[in-house]
């Protein structure tokens, strides 16, 4: 089981590098989403052009640009900073449009309500809509770490030693029909790490769906 | 100003590079979405192999990886004398891929058709094929075609990933073009406009059929 061992050692940043980019995204997508459904053209439609321009570039050309685009100085990105970055800001960008389309689908009347009971505007929206909103998006959120789980593999391609790296490398290393293996089990553990995700989604769904219409 | 004219000069074999994006995609489409389309029937097959190889089918490629698929079929397989050539690695991962994600959009869709369309056709005596191919697969695939769409936006999108096998698509020849003169900040803001100038109104058409689509539901 050489394979696995070696396709293991990737598992750590693997991980490091989802959970940093979920951190930054889950932070820096909150004061986009205000911004996507504010209510000054300006603001919404500079958040619009920065969220609908971070999605339509592919991530691969994020990385490539930070790791060797950006040099101010002699300050240079080293590979894991420009992946947990690039990830992050593409993170930004996929939940603050989850974020918006939560604020959206919280019924008008909670609003209304909460401002004829003179609730203040901060109140309204921190007290009354986010927490909401939160439990409409909590399964999208969880989808979409899923898929950020897979995009991490990207980070491969500027030679970051997470999973997919580890399994190019053990390839390289064996020639023969072993050479195989490492692609199938980092496949199957990729699957395998998402599993636990997608059941929490689910039963989160599950959760929310009654809290929410009950 | 300067990266104005500078990009001028590079254009050309950026989009060469841009063709075989495009064709990838295409291919990667056409081919995937009547396989999606077969193994969205076959999930929910009365066989018990046929349904078990169906969801594997779709599990694998969407729960692994786009990239891992790509090396699986470049770098492994030629481990068992089965090699392809790069461009042909990268259309099989990537049907792979699409077949994947359409196929749980087109069960989506058609699940979505109500149960009193399937009892009326039942009633009206039409056969078991004729209310599969006239009511339910003409309205499923109506509410699934937004989701086809932001399908082939993400496959546009990943045959980026083709560079990493050398394929010469638009990331690939945006990187040859870099490390000739070494100005990447330019060269990968080229291709990454390259991309965006597709995938932002591809987006916006979506949304515009989503919101459409949503109206008369």
């Amino acid at each position: 089981m050489d394979a696995l061992s070696a396709v293991l050692q990737g598992l750590p940043m693997t991980i490091v590098l989802t959970l940093s980019a979920f951190a930054i995204g889950l932070v820096g997508a909150v004061p986009l989403a205000v911004g996507l459904s504010s209510s000054n053209l300006i603001i919404r439609l500079a958040s619009r052009l920065f969220v609908d321009l971070v999605r339509g570039v592919p991530i691969i050309v994020w990385l490539f640009l930070l790791k060797f685009g950006i040099q101010i100085g002699t300050f240079k990105f080293n590979p894991v900073a420009a992946a947990i970055v690039g990830l992050g800001v593409v993170s930004i960008a996929y939940l603050a449009e989850i974020y918006r389309g939560g604020l959206q689908a919280v019924p008008r009347g909670q609003g209304e309500a909460a401002h004829a009971l003179g609730l203040t505007r901060g109140t309204t929206f921190y007290g009354v809509m986010v927490p909401q909103a939160f439990r409409i998006v909590s399964p999208s959120i969880a989808t979409y770490l899923t898929g950020l789980l897979k995009d991490s593999s990207i980070a491969s391609t500027i030679i970051v030693a997470e999973m997919v790296f580890q399994s190019q490398s053990f390839a390289r290393q064996h020639p023969t029909v072993e050479g195989i293996l490492p692609y199938i089990l980092v496949g199957i553990l990729y699957i395998a790490l998402s599993l636990p995700v997608a059941y929490l989604s689910r039963r989160l769904d599950s959760r929310m769906r009654k809290a929410v219409y009950a | 100003m300067i990266w104005l004219t500078e990009w001028a000069a590079y254009l050309p074999q950026m989009m060469s590079g841009l063709g075989v994006s495009l064709l990838i995609a295409g291919v990667s489409i056409v081919a995937g979405y009547p396989l999606g389309l077969v193994l969205s029937v076959m999930v929910s097959a009365r066989n018990l192999a046929l349904r078990t190889l169906a969801l594997a089918v779709v599990e694998i490629g969407r729960g692994a990886p786009a990239l891992v698929i790509l090396y699986l079929f470049y770098y492994g397989l030629p481990k068992f004398g089965i090699a392809f050539e790069s461009i042909t690695a990268a259309c099989l991962a990537l049907i792979w891929n699409s077949a994947a994600y359409s196929s749980e959009i087109m069960r989506a869709g058609i699940q979505s058709v109500g149960r009193g369309q399937l009892e009326a056709s039942s009633a009206l005596g039409l056969a078991q094929r004729h209310t599969f191919w006239r009511v339910v697969m003409p309205q499923g695939m109506r509410s699934a075609i937004p989701g086809l769409m932001g399908v082939a936006i993400q496959m546009f999108q990943g045959t980026s990933l083709a560079y990493a096998i050398a394929v010469p698509e638009l990331m690939k020849s945006a990187y040859n073009i870099g490390s000739q003169d070494f100005n990447y900040l330019q060269i990968f803001t080229l291709a990454g406009l390259c991309y965006a100038v597709i995938s932002m109104p591809a987006t916006w058409i979506t949304v515009f059929f989503e919101k459409r689509m949503a109206r008369h539901a």
